[in-house]
């Protein structure tokens, strides 16, 4: 923070006008920051309350009487097969993309071969395509394939994804080559100066698209919607939710869906208070700046 | 390289040629894609010039969606850079609370948090409750996703128009709805998806917003200030043109993602009541995947693409006009 007592200004603001500003300012801040999380919290709450208390009492923030009821109902239900699911797809879609974003982003900046700009511009041209407009490829492509209710249906496709390695693409660009030629000339092959010396300059996005890639399979409903028709063992935690929303009709056990929406959120809130930081440079990575 | 080249083709380029093949055709989605009957133009034909429950269901989901566009990406971009100009200020403290608590849920599960909306739009809900109490009681609690009733409607009720009184003109038929439906507004329904949609965007556009005032230079502000400049000034006059290029990196995410929103609409009311939440990209999952009219859906798709792709080329052209 600058001290903003160096210069004197031509026409002085009041001071009290200046502190109301910031009062009012705290005031509202402090107003929408409460609409934000107050949702989360009754939600925490509601999912220990009895099911006749919510009827009654549905935003009451202490719960009367404390229950596990909602959660033993969720885990009777197969939820923790569905959050194994969800992480054990997380992971590995996490992973290959990182390594191939890693690996098709470093080609496409630094080895030029007859065709890679317009290769570039292919896979960059396909951010441009709506994720609803592809719904329909995706499936005829995985039926064909029958990859339809199955886990390579569920991951082989979101192995590798036009953002990553935009993001990767866009940080290899910004390193200088003399860096390598360093390197190479230090006797050093290609895949060394690759995985010893670029890579790890390249930390900070392959934090972000880290962040992004987990981020994105663990809350994705879209896909897992499409390829899952019929086996309920192969269900994602967003997509088994929904699955309980629709077949508990109108009468809705919300202690049960609610611990199930906060079993949900949990891991990525957890994720999101440790590494914040990454969230929020890896937003201005992605373009903004570009 | 090539094992993501390859995976890319299977999964990205080739499929989408299949797609605009398939919206010619009368595939049902079950049988064996070769099986599919080439059929033509016919699909189009039945969405854009046969009157029908297609043609009307089509319209309406584009009725539906632009409404629900029109009014949350100005809602959430005006709102972002609001906050992102206020946390910004120099003498604030708790910056990064602020910045947190916003963001948060923008990195929670859609489905999740519809779940969670669906609960506090009940009757006797949060949202209610809250509306009743700033309102010294006035406000009569609503069942918000079971609400058909359309916001213009209801405020030509006041003024004493409803279906009955409308003029002539109004009952007449345009693309197989009425105006008086083609001029409902959002129902209470939408609205409802549209003030979740704003609540979970909000933060990652104020991020946005605060990484490109945090690109100017602390010395422009002082400076204006030291010349006598009042806040409204300095936002209309400085802060508005340095982030113009943001502000439609923005808009032109905001449109992309409101032209294709389906999660909330899945888990909240299924295209209900009365189809008033019914979404483009919810018809096209509908037809497709629970009506076995894939060839229509694909063809809906295609034309929800040249749809998006039209309004980004537009503001493009509108950004580009302005910098001149």
């Amino acid at each position: 923070m600058t001290t903003s007592s160096a210069y004197t200004p031509t026409r002085q603001i009041s001071p009290w006008r200046e502190n109301l500003r910031l009062v009012l300012s705290y005031a509202l801040l402090f107003l929408i920051a409460l609409i934000f999380l107050y949702p989360f919290v009754l939600a925490i709450s509601t999912s220990f309350k009895t099911l006749p208390e919510i009827n009654e009492r549905p935003v009451a923030l202490i719960p009367q009487t404390f229950t596990l009821e909602g959660y033993q109902r969720m885990f009777s239900l197969n939820v923790g097969r569905w959050a194994l699911n969800s992480l054990l797809i997380a992971t590995i879609v996490t992973i290959s993309n990182v390594l191939f974003a890693a690996l098709a982003g470093y080609a496409l900046t630094r080895i030029a071969f007859p065709g890679s700009r317009f290769v570039f511009l292919a896979i960059i041209g396909t951010m441009m395509i709506p994720g609803i407009v592809q719904l329909i490829p995706m499936f005829i492509v995985l039926k064909s394939l029958n990859m339809i209710d199955s886990y390579s249906g569920l991951i082989v496709p979101k192995m590798v994804t036009a953002f990553g390695i935009f993001l990767m693409a866009q940080f290899f660009e910004a390193i200088p080559r003399e860096i390598e030629e360093a390197a190479r000339i230090d006797g050093a092959n290609r895949f060394r100066t690759f995985f010893q010396v670029v890579l790890p300059l390249a930390r900070p996005a392959i934090v972000a698209l880290v962040i992004f890639s987990f981020q994105g399979s663990w809350n994705e409903f879209m896909h897992p919607l499409i390829v899952i028709t019929t086996n309920q063992d192969l269900y994602t935690l967003p997509l088994g939710l929904a699955f309980l929303r629709g077949g508990l009709g109108q009468n809705l056990q919300w202690n049960a869906l609610l611990a199930g929406s906060m079993l949900t959120t949990l891991p990525m809130a957890l994720i999101f208070l440790f590494f914040q930081r990454y969230f929020i440079e890896g937003i201005s990575y992605s373009g903004v700046k570009g | 390289m090539t094992p993501a080249l390859i995976l890319f083709a299977v999964f990205v380029f080739i499929p989408i040629f299949f797609a605009i093949y398939f919206s010619f055709t009368d595939w049902n989605g079950i049988s064996p894609p070769a099986e599919a009957k080439f059929v033509g133009f016919e699909n189009f034909r039945v969405l854009l010039f046969e009157d029908g429950i297609r043609r009307a269901d089509f319209f309406k989901a584009l009725k539906n969606t632009a409404y629900f566009s029109l009014g949350v990406v100005p809602m959430q971009t005006a709102l972002a850079l609001l906050l992102a100009v206020v946390v910004n200020q120099r003498r604030l403290r708790f910056k990064s609370f602020f910045r947190t608590s916003y963001y948060f849920p923008s990195i929670t599960s859609s489905i999740a948090i519809s779940m969670l909306f669906l609960f506090l739009y009940q009757k006797n809900g949060l949202v209610n409750q809250v509306l009743e109490t700033i309102t010294f009681g006035a406000w009569e609690p609503i069942a918000w996703m079971a609400d058909p009733r359309g916001l213009f409607h209801i405020i030509f009720g006041w003024f004493g128009l409803t279906l009955e009184t409308a003029p002539a003109w109004m009952q007449a038929n345009v693309l197989s709805l009425s105006v008086w439906d083609w001029l409902s507004g959002p129902s209470v329904a939408l609205m409802g998806i549209m003030l979740l949609n704003t609540w979970t965007t909000i933060g990652t556009m104020m991020v946005i917003f605060l990484a490109a005032l945090q690109d100017v230079p602390r010395e422009v502000y002082e400076a204006a200030e030291m010349d006598g400049a009042n806040a409204r000034q300095i936002f209309f006059k400085i802060t508005l043109p340095l982030v113009r290029p943001t502000l439609f990196f923005v808009v032109t995410l905001g449109l992309i993602g409101t032209f294709q929103v389906f999660d909330q609409v899945y888990v909240m009311s299924s295209g209900g009541p009365a189809k008033t939440t019914l979404t483009v990209a919810y018809l096209v999952y509908r037809n497709g995947f629970t009506n076995s009219q894939m060839g229509l859906a694909a063809a809906i798709a295609l034309l929800l693409f040249i749809i998006i792709f039209t309004l980004t080329l537009v503001q493009r052209r509108i950004t580009e006009g302005k910098k001149e």
